[in-house]
């Protein structure tokens, strides 16, 4: 019998209709036309059939076939993801380049990882051995910082009926037979996964322990916790890309996933060109054997950035299976939602605000749910770590993408578009952000950095709302008619926002600072007020401690003292200190 | 064989849309001739159901009918035909030739809508062009292969700066590096035109240019059209060529309002003040095609210009760009009507790509520090002028007295050059540490002590 086709009957950008579509799936993914595009099934009436098309439909005509692949739009997932940059339905931009050169041309196929590459295979089972769902059976060095686990599919348990020896395989070759009972199953180095599907896991825990990011307005001020979710909105310019690229670049995480989602091409090459130069700080190996980008660049097809974020987070949820704690970076979450808006308008649904569809939040609230710190179906503990970037229009916080993402995430980074003019750099406004993370890792800090680091957060964030009232009545009557104690207050903010909030992501040292580097700059600035403000309570005037060396010195230690610091926090506290008490010798003496 | 069929009745002529049916083998995006008593005009499928074709007409639709009309589907995308001969030629907006040269023959056949660059093709820009303007050199510096845009106001002087740049810049350093101009006009005056084609001629640079010309009288929807050849003939220069190519787009503004028009007309939901809710995506199919590709030592730098309505920079046209350009030159009404040109407003104005191509090895080491330092005193001198008109000059402390000083110096001294004064990028930093050295040591806190000793003043 031949296979049935669909035949096209309407052809309007992305979207297509074909009839004869009554036998397709919901959700299938489909070849379209002679040049054979790839499309995804999003709707079905009767007979009519619409389909998203991943590739450009240019020259498509009606009464084109199309022809049903069986299965949904799914991923690869195997060895061979690490390192790679991929197109938002997972095929490697490198295989792209070879077969249509610098411009990408549609038609190009299905392709994903590379199945015929061998990798040296650890066989940990045998023959005869009872195997669950989510249990490593193998492992290969997939880079020399991540070794790949091979894990038996969910959904498939059952006793080893052949095994493979350790030795050199392709991804296609049968490593394990499993008998359930029922069938006997292949199992292969890979594994498929639809992508709109999240992955099985045994359950969620609780929320514990911070993703390090060595940015200290995030980790000291906003933390953001692995397995939580962040959102970074702001205007254009503002910072977030740098911020994402900053996370990537030096966060605690095992893998990372880079999702450039709608964005600028080149900002992609950067990472390209960027990473493999990189060394992480915690293994000492270049970034890039962490690090797994996909690229849907703004000018690429709109199909496939809607497609891109779900990829993206399929294949973190696998590495999270693995064990790994994953962080997951959409830049931007906007050109997502802007690609269902257009879909969407397509498709002639009824809008809801903005034209954007009523599914939005639905949707956005789907792809935050994914994170989570989980204890996977191979019972390890493991994470997925979703940081959002949101591009809202005309840089208004109150619009619809910015908003239903506000309802699902745990922290929020808010850009400022006047401290970004003004260069102060990361722009994360910090009476706007929150995270709502801090009673969960609260202990955490106080157990391995000190028991002291969230109050000092406290009262530092206290002394920079204060600031922000003094200033309301500075802009009308000026700084100097201030009691000296106000004046103070407006100084040690001037320390935090410059000295410890502005980091500079360009310097070799200040771009990322451990934790406990971050807890001493802080505690010389608190050190610093505190004595300050006993001598200002004595009459002395503040000009002398505005004046002196410290104040400056305090401003740079970010660049002066290293990241490995020995003795120098102690010196700088006793130079406050007798600093002061001279000062206080002198006036009183 | 396929047989070339003529259609000879249309349904319904709506606005820049025509609908025809009993249609056969018509594929999405294709170019459509259509013969009617004035003349011959061109239009491209923009949707098919079943034998119905909702047609995209280029020029203007008045004085058609439905009768009376014969439409051939010519069975490809928009292609114009380019060789090295289209150097100091003028063409219409889509791209035929209007100048007394007659066709360009024995080229090669390019679809105008381009493709997209692979991001693993690309060459990230990291080359500094000195434009001898310190505003741009110095804070918002240029780098090969960026998409660098002007966002004006009506009236405001982004023609000059824009011609300024051309005559200035050094767009290829390296010795018999060709180079060449290409100018997309979308809507604007003949004025403006004329004044693009004396500015070229003035520098010199006229048998350099390509130009693709939609005025202000010309058909509307056409300019839908111009800048992809504009930017055809670019990358066709840029990277068949390897050639370095300066794109000068005007006015983005006028391009996007063609969009709004067929957008309504095929009444598509709209976006934000009416624009289609693809902008973002359309803009970006220009915007991108800049760069540098692996495999040419060419580029393709673009400077886009656009007047904000109403100077909002929030609008969606300039926030839609913004948003995909890599970087943006702001000018204020403001500071124009002080009669400072360049009227650059810095503190919007941003250069995404300058952090990789200034400094050591590059500019100078002093440049990034120095530019970080003069957008936060100048930031700061915006606060103190605020304070000073609620209490008065007088009553302002003395460091913001330095403030408002170096405020002035960085206007009169820094930012304000003449039409034709070319500065280098020493010259530039040079001045920027003379007014820098108005507020004393201890305010300049984005700069290391050592670069500070080694050339503050005084
Ligand atoms: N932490 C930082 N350190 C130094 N410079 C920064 C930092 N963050 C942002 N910048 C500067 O701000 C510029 C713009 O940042 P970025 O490209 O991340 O903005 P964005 O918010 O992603 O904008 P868009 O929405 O248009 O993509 C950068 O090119 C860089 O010059
Ligand atoms: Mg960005």
């Amino acid at each position: 019998m031949d296979k049935i086709q669909g035949i096209i009957t309407y052809i309007n950008g992305p979207v297509i209709k074909a009839k004869n579509m009554e036998m397709f799936k919901m959700r299938e993914m489909v070849t379209v036309g002679e040049k054979r595009l790839i499309g995804e099934i999003i709707s079905i009436d009767g007979d009519i059939g619409t389909v998203q098309v991943y590739e450009e439909t240019t020259g498509l005509k009606i009464g084109e076939k199309i022809d049903s692949t069986g299965k949904p739009l799914s991923v690869k997932l195997g060895p061979g993801i690490i390192g790679n940059i991929f197109d938002g339905i997972q095929r490697p931009l490198n295989f792209i380049y070879e077969k249509s050169g610098g411009f990408i041309s549609e038609g190009i196929g299905l392709a994903s990882i590379d199945l015929t590459k061998k990798w040296d295979v650890t066989v940990l089972v045998k023959e005869g051995d009872t195997v669950k769902e989510g249990s490593v059976f193998a492992t290969v060095k997939e880079t020399p910082l991540i070794t790949h686990k091979l894990m038996i599919p969910p959904g498939i348990n059952g006793k080893i009926v052949y095994a493979e020896k350790n030795g050199t395989y392709d991804l296609e070759e049968v490593l394990l037979k499993i008998d359930d009972g029922k069938t006997v199953h292949d199992i292969k180095m890979y594994q498929e996964w639809p992508v709109r599907t999240p992955r099985p896991v045994k359950e969620r825990m609780p929320i514990e322990k911070p993703l390090i990011t060595g940015q200290r307005v995030i980790d000291t001020f906003f933390p953001v916790a692995k397995g939580g979710t962040a959102a970074i909105p702001g205007g254009f310019g503002t910072g977030k890309t740098m911020t994402q690229h900053q996370l990537a670049k030096w966060s605690d995480a095992d893998i990372i996933v880079y999702i450039g989602c709608g964005e600028r091409g080149n900002e992609m090459t950067e990472v390209l060109e960027d990473f493999p130069k990189l060394i992480d700080p915690n293994s000492n190996l270049p970034l890039m054997n962490r690090t797994i980008l996909i690229a849907n660049t703004s000018n690429m097809p709109v199909a496939a950035r809607e497609a891109s974020i779900y990829t993206g987070i399929t294949i973190a949820e696998y590495f999270r299976d693995m064990g790994y704690n994953v962080a997951i970076m959409a830049d931007s979450t906007s050109r997502w939602a802007e690609a269902l808006r257009e879909i969407s308008g397509r498709l002639e649904e009824m809008p809801a605000e903005e034209g954007y569809p009523a599914y939005l939040p639905s949707r956005l609230a789907e792809f935050y749910e994914r994170a989570g710190y989980v204890t996977t179906l191979g019972d390890d503990e493991a994470s997925v770590t979703i940081i959002g970037a949101v591009s809202p229009a005309g840089g208004d916080f109150s619009e619809p993408v910015t908003q239903n993402t506000k309802r699902f995430v745990g922290a929020f980074l808010g850009l400022d578009k006047k401290l970004a003019y003004a260069r102060h750099y990361p722009a994360i406004n910090w009476l706007s952000s929150y995270s709502g993370y801090l009673a969960s890792l609260n202990s955490w800090y106080r157990n391995n950095v000190s028991e002291d680091m969230m109050n000092l957060r406290g009262e530092m964030l206290r002394v920079l709302q204060e600031e922000s009232k003094l200033l309301e009545i500075v802009k009308l009557v000026g700084e100097d008619v201030l009691p000296d104690e106000q004046r103070l207050i407006l100084e040690i903010a001037k320390l935090i926002k410059i000295g410890y909030l502005q980091q500079n992501a360009y310097h070799k040292d200040d771009t990322y600072v451990p934790l406990n580097k971050q807890y001493r700059m802080l505690k010389v600035i608190k050190l610093f007020y505190e004595h300050a403000n006993e001598v200002i309570k004595k009459g002395i005037p503040i000009s002398k401690i505005k004046s002196s060396q410290l104040y400056n010195d305090i401003l740079k230690m970010k660049y002066s003292i290293p990241n490995d610091y020995k003795d120098e926090f102690d010196n700088f506290e006793n130079q406050i200190i007798t600093y002061f008490d001279s000062l206080i010798e002198a006036y009183e003496g | 064989m396929n047989i070339i069929k003529e259609y000879m009745q249309l349904d319904k002529i709506e606005g820049p849309l025509i609908v025809l049916s009993g249609v056969d083998n018509a594929a999405y995006d294709e170019i459509v001739e259509i013969k009617t008593n004035s003349g011959t005009k061109h239009g491209k499928v923009v949707q098919l159901h079943n034998d119905k074709a909702i047609v995209q007409v280029f020029e203007t639709t008045s004085g058609m009918s439905v009768k009376d009309v014969s439409v051939r589907f010519t069975g490809s995308p928009l292609e114009i035909n380019l060789s090295k001969d289209i150097l100091g030629r003028v063409f219409n907006g889509i791209g035929e030739p209007i100048d007394d040269g007659g066709e360009i023959f024995g080229g090669v056949k390019m679809d105008v809508n381009g493709r997209p660059i692979n991001p693993v093709a690309r060459r990230y820009p990291r080359n500094f062009i000195q434009t001898g303007i310190s505003a741009i050199d110095g804070l918002t510096t240029l780098i090969r292969g960026q998409k660098l845009p002007i966002f004006s106001g009506n009236g405001l002087p982004h023609n000059q700066i824009a011609a300024q740049i051309v005559r200035q810049a050094k767009i290829s350093e390296e010795e018999g590096q060709d180079f060449a101009v290409v100018f997309a006009a979308m809507g604007v005056k003949h004025d403006d035109a004329h004044y693009f084609l004396k500015a070229f001629e003035e520098s010199g640079v006229l048998e350099r240019v390509v130009m693709f010309l939609n005025l202000a009288d010309d058909p509307v929807v056409e300019r839908i059209i111009t800048p992809r050849c504009a930017l055809t003939a670019a990358e066709y220069l840029a990277f068949n060529h390897n050639m370095h190519i300066l794109v000068i787009m005007t006015d983005i503004t006028s391009y996007c309002e063609a969009l709004r028009e067929i957008s309504s007309a095929r009444e598509e939901v709209p976006g934000r003040k009416g624009y289609p809710g693809y902008l973002y995506s359309d803009l970006a199919s220009l915007y991108e095609r800049a760069g540098m590709m692996e495999d040419s030592s060419g580029s393709i730098t673009q400077i886009p210009i656009l007047t904000m309505p109403n100077d909002d920079i929030t609008h969606p046209i300039p926030d839609l760009t913004g948003y995909i350009t890599e970087g943006q030159i702001v000018l204020s009404r403001e500071i124009f009507q002080r009669n400072i040109y360049p009227p650059i407003n810095i503190l919007p104005s941003l250069s995404r790509l300058m952090k990789d191509g200034i400094g050591e090895g590059y500019t100078r080491d002093d440049h990034p520090a120095v530019s970080s330092q003069v957008f936060s005193s100048y930031s700061r001198v915006q606060e103190v002028i605020a304070l000073s008109q609620v209490i008065g000059e007088d009553e302002l402390s003395d460091i913001d007295k330095k403030y408002l000083e170096f405020g002035k110096a960085f206007e009169e001294k820094f930012l304000k050059q003449d039409f034709d004064e070319n500065r280098n990028i020493n010259e530039t930093l040079e001045l920027a540490w003379e007014i820098l050295s108005i507020l004393p040591k201890s305010e300049l806190d984005r700069i290391d002590s050592k670069t500070i000793d080694a050339h503050y003043r005084g």
